[in-house]
């Protein structure tokens, strides 16, 4: 089964000497998890996301704002795509992610939905 | 179909019936790897069982009968799903008729997967409750409901809503490997006591439903500890459990009030129960070399209890030396810290019982705190500040048995 571990913490400055020690963790949690590992991306700052939505239905107004919507001390920083055995095996991974102790992982299995070819 | 064997007739029907589904139900989930599709064909199973059994007489073998009922409906189901997957098919081969019984090993490592599916930590802890009471000691969704004290259709959606979790989630059908074992077992044992708990804490004069879960409790704790008999944790749950259930016929008089550990009629505790439990308690201690866990420590403290022949000759110090022990594993019992402050207050008097509740932080001063504190303040003959803490005692929904023995406390001490 392929799960999205999805990973809240407080925001770090990506260019701090603390962030590049984080960066060593995650690259050891890559190499020791690689043969689970489907995917995974460090996502910037959240006060760089924009939120876009439409209004009432397609083709709507577009409205643009500035995100996140509250200020909150964990903010998704990261996610991970994990191809595990069962929730064990991915709870077993999640918990070896660094974000694990400097905040949460949130496991979740992906939805398969067919894709168009390509 | 047979006459009821004479031992077999020793045990009411219903009750042979619910005991052998809920074993069924094990090794069917293992089988056609769905919990929901099982149940309800174990649940059919059952059902016909009850409606024809009165009429034809229990079959030889209550078991095979129901094994082969539940397996058509499972496979009926299947087929009407149209069998989609490779593992659907292998499912069918398994239940067509002809394939034996699994033996007594299969059934219980069956048994203790679906233990540890129904008591994953990723699932909210009232649905593992109301999971184990359905699978594991087999009751009907409408005996979840009136056991858990909710509606017939909400325990339905929530049951299906918890199935459709382990499903698409991926929680696996399987016992823990040794590394996560103490950690998953903690959280079953986790779900038994506090099945116990909400039993014990309701009252059983209470007569809100047939369901006893402290009975229910007391089954799943056995079944437990049958399939994993050389392990310190269940077994010391057990012990907890029969101890503390001993006491339970003495805890209400003939008309449903409630009565006093000191003025409780202590003949009518069940000693067949306290032996048992004594005796599980010693070997769960054996076995962890004297290191307490919190199931433990509960259990001794519940022995202390047992072992007195009186109130007044009950071991308060010791009992402080119990609860002590038990907060520095769990600091945040509050029931400890209450039942500590009882057990100061009758080995060192009133006021270092009350000096104990002061120290409790806000959080803990629930309406028992304020209970016991009435209680205490009385002792001390200051009745004014002992009704006013009654009052407070009084300022949440309560079983009427409690709030009848409440009331009454507080007319004893007006007279004062």
């Amino acid at each position: 089964m392929l799960y999205a571990a999805l990973l809240y913490t407080p925001e770090l400055d990506w260019d701090s000497p603390e962030a590049a020690e984080r960066g060593k963790l995650y690259q050891e949690f890559a190499i020791e998890n690689a043969a689970l590992i489907r995917g995974g991306e460090a996502l910037e700052a959240a006060s760089t996301a924009t939120v876009v939505r439409v209004q009432g239905a397609r083709g709507g107004d577009v409205v643009v704002s500035d995100g996140p919507y509250a200020e909150t001390k964990e903010v998704l920083t990261g996610f991970f795509l994990l191809e595990c055995a069962d929730l064990d095996e991915a709870v077993k991974a999640a918990a070896q992610i660094p974000a694990a102790w400097h905040g949460a992982v949130e496991v979740r299995p992906v939805h398969p939905v067919p894709r168009p070819q390509l | 179909m047979g006459r009821p064997a004479p031992s077999a007739a020793a045990v009411p029907l219903a009750e042979t019936v619910r005991t052998e589904g809920a074993r069924i139900l094990a090794t069917l989930v293992r089988t056609v790897g769905d919990l929901g599709l099982a149940e309800d064909a174990v649940q059919e199973a059952v059902v016909a069982a009850l409606r024809d059994w009165p009429r034809s007489g229990v079959p030889e073998s209550p078991r095979a009968w129901l094994t082969v009922a539940a397996r058509r409906k499972a496979l009926d189901t299947l087929r009407r799903e149209g069998l989609r997957g490779r593992k659907e098919r292998e499912a069918v081969e398994l239940l067509e008729p002809g394939v034996p019984e699994p033996g007594e090993d299969v059934v219980q490592d069956d048994q203790l997967r679906l233990i540890f599916t129904c008591c994953h930590p990723a699932l909210a802890a009232e649905a593992r409750v109301a999971l184990a009471l359905r699978t594991l000691c087999g009751l009907s969704t409408e005996e979840v409901a009136a056991a858990l004290l909710t509606g017939e259709a909400a325990m339905a959606k929530r049951l299906t809503r918890t199935r459709q979790k382990i499903r698409q989630a991926g929680i696996p059908y399987r016992v823990p490997g040794a590394e996560e074992l103490p950690a998953r077992l903690a959280a079953v044992c986790g779900v038994v006591h506090a099945l116990y708990t909400s039993g014990h804490t309701r009252l059983s004069g209470d007569r809100l439903t047939d369901v006893d879960l402290c009975a229910e409790a007391v089954r799943l704790a056995r079944l437990l500890h049958r399939l994993l008999p050389d392990d310190p944790q269940p077994m010391a749950v057990l012990a907890l459990l029969l101890l503390t259930e001993a006491r339970r016929p003495a805890r209400l008089d003939a008309r449903g009030e409630v009565v006093l550990l000191p003025d409780q009629d202590r003949a009518l505790w069940d000693r067949s129960a306290i032996a048992e439990g004594l005796g599980l308690l010693s070997r769960s201690l054996e076995l962890t070399d004297g290191q307490a866990d919190p199931y433990q420590l509960q259990a001794a403290i519940a022995a202390q209890h047992v072992l007195a022949p009186s109130a007044t000759a009950t071991d308060w110090a010791e009992l402080v030396r119990l609860y002590d022990l038990l907060l520095s594993v769990q600091p945040g019992n509050a029931a400890a810290a209450l039942g500590r402050a009882v057990a100061l207050a009758e080995a060192s008097g009133p006021a270092a019982g009350l000096g104990a509740l002061d120290a409790l932080p806000a959080a803990a001063r629930d309406h028992r705190w304020h209970a016991v504190r009435a209680e205490l303040l009385a002792r001390q003959g200051d009745f004014g500040a002992a009704r006013a803490a009654m009052r407070a005692a009084l300022d949440v929904p309560l079983p009427a048995p409690e709030r009848a023995h409440r009331l009454r406390r507080l007319a004893a001490w007006a007279a004062e």
